[in-house]
């Protein structure tokens, strides 16, 4: 296995150079001059040169590059251009905000779907079965904005359980009192598409041979659904959480600013409202390794487990977040 | 063809040419047509795609931006001076101001002769708005019924001009009340009318004008960036999957760059970096970062059909790369183009929904449902809810239909995948 590891790890470099590469060729040659966007309207050219010079882009391209690898190397980005706050200690702060609405989120979501998903597929082609997955279709299509809004306006404006936005310096108080409602309508969101996908998890795993075995050994549905099922079901569908956790940082940035929740997200949408190429440079490279490692840490062969056979080759060539539940469907194909 | 294996041979051999057997799309129309679901969902998908035509060409709502009610006029069936509330309407718990009002509505709209007619009218929707607004919950003290006893007096006394006292006085009132700066009165020449059939927003434009504007803005950018994205997804895919070696290995770093950053992520840096806006610049954003998924579903089709045999045998009459990758190889993995480009319309209306929301889509001078979303955000807390409940609304409809449709057709097009949810 930590052969595999390595390789893998080793196959990470040549795209995450590309990751950098692309934000390079992004930001340093198609964004524009950034001692304009900086200096404002108002500038002489002398007020320009300076922030040239001090920002390096009178150098040539190729020394810029090597600028930002040594960034990249050394977490160093500099300070941000419109706070001047050091982009590092800007990463620092803002992960915790994020990962104090994001854990919780995550174990609430995962635990709520699945047991929903076993208990659909349960009573699969049922009436239950079929309102349920109606309400997913119809949940799925309103937009996320629509329930942030809604949500806010009701729970906390007009009926007063959460407060309408904000956040302490105390975790316990974030977590209770802040990320509360915000947690409770990420969940709303993110249920309705993992039920469905976990549902068909668990509908390939239903109609296999073992569960009619256990079945004529004369196993309460209980055990057969909770131990057997969700045992082998359990694999895609851990593959599709770890795969899916880079995401729901960034999928997270709407509520994060909705609440003013000063997380990673929202310090993304600040980033790009003003204008700030550092923070956001920082921020695309870092969040993409952390999806690159999210998805080897998906791969079934890291976590020791043996996939049904058809997987294993998209394993290998299937990093992308939310697809994870592809190769089951793509080896039938 | 019963009868004709009784022919004699020669008969039978002249049946055969009519005898054709359904093609794959022939016998995918007929399971979509079977399912009633998937006809239902494209007759709405289709309603949509007219909308936007029509809108386009300026045939409906192509004076949506045209102030045609007072500011935040209320929906006709919730209005005060309204016909009977519609059955179904969406009604707010705790509203109080529907009964309200001895005097019928169109009494004021038809007497033009009246001369502060006009005046009236607004004072009448800014008294909604007022009731409409969430003051203290619980105590409701029916602020119309003084305006009304007010306005009724106002009318009675003799028309004055503007300068009435009780009048102004309302009218401060009202304007502290609301906390909100009115424009003095906007004295349009044209009447304004109080209610219009789905309210107006903060200019006083039809709401539903503007959805219908919002819709053409949202499908378009929806319709024209799946379309780029399918194209480079496919071409790239094609190209990948067909040569394979250092072409496949060179686009498949490509692949793993794009799809290792977060989608959201990346299209919120390219718009970072393009500073222009508009609504070909957001086509582009989501065309050039959503191509990734159609990728890899089509260079594993090409991956598999590269080496069957009638590609060999296209091969061997001296097609070339390109006729044997696009003429031949193409319609026999087109399904799983259509079915991808499906997913993307809805992914990406869902995107600018978001985008434009954030002020990082259409320009400020397009509507489209997420810009309405933004200013349904700040209109919901004075109560005004229809704006918000026309944008999300509509767009919750198309995207549920075209979810349907969309899942319909790839049932229809690979049976076998039926009952398996996609993403």
């Amino acid at each position: 296995m930590w052969a595999y590891v390595i390789r893998r790890l080793w196959q990470m470099i040549p795209t995450i150079v590309g990751v950098v590469l692309l934000v390079f060729v992004l930001f340093n040659l198609f964004g524009g001059d950034p001692a304009y966007v900086l200096a404002g309207k108002i500038s002489n050219p002398e007020q320009i040169d300076n922030i040239r010079r001090q920002l390096g882009v009178d150098q040539p391209y190729y020394v810029q590059l090597g600028i930002f690898f040594k960034q990249i190397l050394t977490a160093d980005f500099g300070a941000s251009w419109s706070t001047n706050e050091p982009v590092s200690h800007i990463l620092a702060t803002r992960l915790g905000p994020s990962l104090t609405v994001l854990v919780p989120l995550l174990v609430l979501e995962t635990l709520i779907a699945i047991g929903l998903a076993l208990a659909v597929a349960y009573v699969r082609g049922s009436l239950t079965d079929r309102m349920v997955m109606i309400v997913c279709t119809v949940g799925l299509s309103v937009s996320i904005l629509v329930y942030i809004i809604v949500f806010q306006y009701v729970f906390a404006y007009q009926l007063g359980w959460f407060p309408v936005q904000g956040w302490g310096n105390d975790f316990r108080e974030n977590l209770v009192r802040y990320a509360s409602l915000p947690i409770l309508i990420l969940l709303v969101v993110s249920i309705a598409p993992n039920l469905r996908l976990y549902r068909t998890f668990v509908l390939d795993e239903i109609n296999q041979d073992y569960v009619r075995t256990a079945r004529a050994k004369g196993l309460s549905e209980n055990r057969i659904m909770w131990v057997h099922v969700l045992r082998n079901a359990s694999i895609p569908m851990i593959t599709h959480v770890m795969a899916a956790l880079p995401g729901l940082l960034i999928g997270a940035f709407l509520v994060e600013r909705f609440f003013s929740i000063p997380g990673i997200g929202r310090e993304v949408i600040l980033a790009v409202e003003r204008s700030d190429f550092p923070v956001i440079k920082a921020l695309t490279v870092y969040v993409a390794i952390a999806t690159m490692v999210a998805n080897l840490a998906a791969d079934p062969h890291v976590q020791g487990r043996r996939p049904a056979g058809a997987a294993q080759m998209s394993a290998l060539f299937d990093p992308h977040p939310g697809c994870a539940g592809r190769p089951q469907r793509g080896g039938r194909r | 063809m019963n009868d004709a294996t009784m022919k004699p041979p020669l008969a039978a051999r002249r049946e055969i040419p009519h005898v054709v057997s359904p093609g794959l799309w022939t016998l995918a129309w007929r399971r979509l047509v079977s399912d009633s679901v998937a006809m239902v969902s494209l007759a709405i998908v289709v309603a949509f795609v007219l909308l936007m035509a029509a809108s386009g060409l300026g045939v409906i709502a192509a004076d949506w931006a045209r102030e045609v009610g007072v500011n935040y006029a209320p929906p006709t069936f919730v209005g005060p001076d309204a016909a009977p509330a519609a059955p179904g309407a969406p009604g707010r718990a705790g509203e109080p101001a529907a009964p309200a009002g001895p005097t019928p509505g169109s009494a004021f709209d038809s007497t033009v002769v009246d001369p502060i007619g006009d005046v009236l009218a607004e004072l009448k929707a800014e008294a909604k708005g007022k009731a409409e607004a969430p003051p203290a919950p619980g105590g409701f003290v029916d602020p119309l019924a003084d305006v009304m006893k007010e306005i009724d007096a106002a009318k009675a006394a003799p028309p004055e001009g503007k300068s009435v006292d009780p009048l102004a006085d309302v009218m401060k009132d009202i304007e502290a009340g609301r906390g909100a700066k009115e424009p003095a009165a906007a004295p349009a020449a044209t009447e304004r009318r109080a209610t219009l059939p789905f309210g107006a927003d903060k200019w006083g434009r039809d709401v539903i004008a503007k959805t219908i504007k919002g819709s053409e803005t949202s499908i378009f950018v929806g319709l024209a960036a799946a379309l780029v994205a399918t194209f480079i997804g496919t071409v790239l895919g094609a190209v990948a999957g067909y040569y394979g070696r250092w072409v496949d290995d060179t686009l498949n770093w490509f692949y793993s760059i794009f799809s290792s950053i977060p989608y959201l992520l990346l299209i919120l840096a390219v718009a970072a970096v393009l500073q222009h806006k508009g609504t070909m610049t957001i086509v582009f954003i989501l065309g050039l970062t959503g191509w990734t998924g159609v990728f890899r579903l089509i260079r594993a089709e090409y991956l598999k059909h590269k080496g069957r045999e009638y590609v060999q045998a296209a091969d061997a009459i001296g097609a070339s790369n390109a006729r044997r990758m696009f003429r031949h190889i193409f319609p026999n993995v087109s399904h799983v183009v259509l079915v991808q480009m499906s997913i993307l319309v809805v992914a990406f209306i869902k995107s600018e929904v978001i985008l434009s929301y954030l002020g990082f889509g259409v320009p400020v001078d397009v509507v489209s449902w997420g810009s309405m979303l933004n200013e349904a955000q700040n209109e919901l807390l004075l109560g005004k809810w229809w704006q918000l409940a026309a944008a999300g609304g509509t767009m919750a409809v198309l995207v549920t239909a075209f979810s349907l449709f969309t899942d319909a057709l790839r049932d229809a097009l690979d049976p076998k995948l039926k009952g398996t949810t996609g993403q």
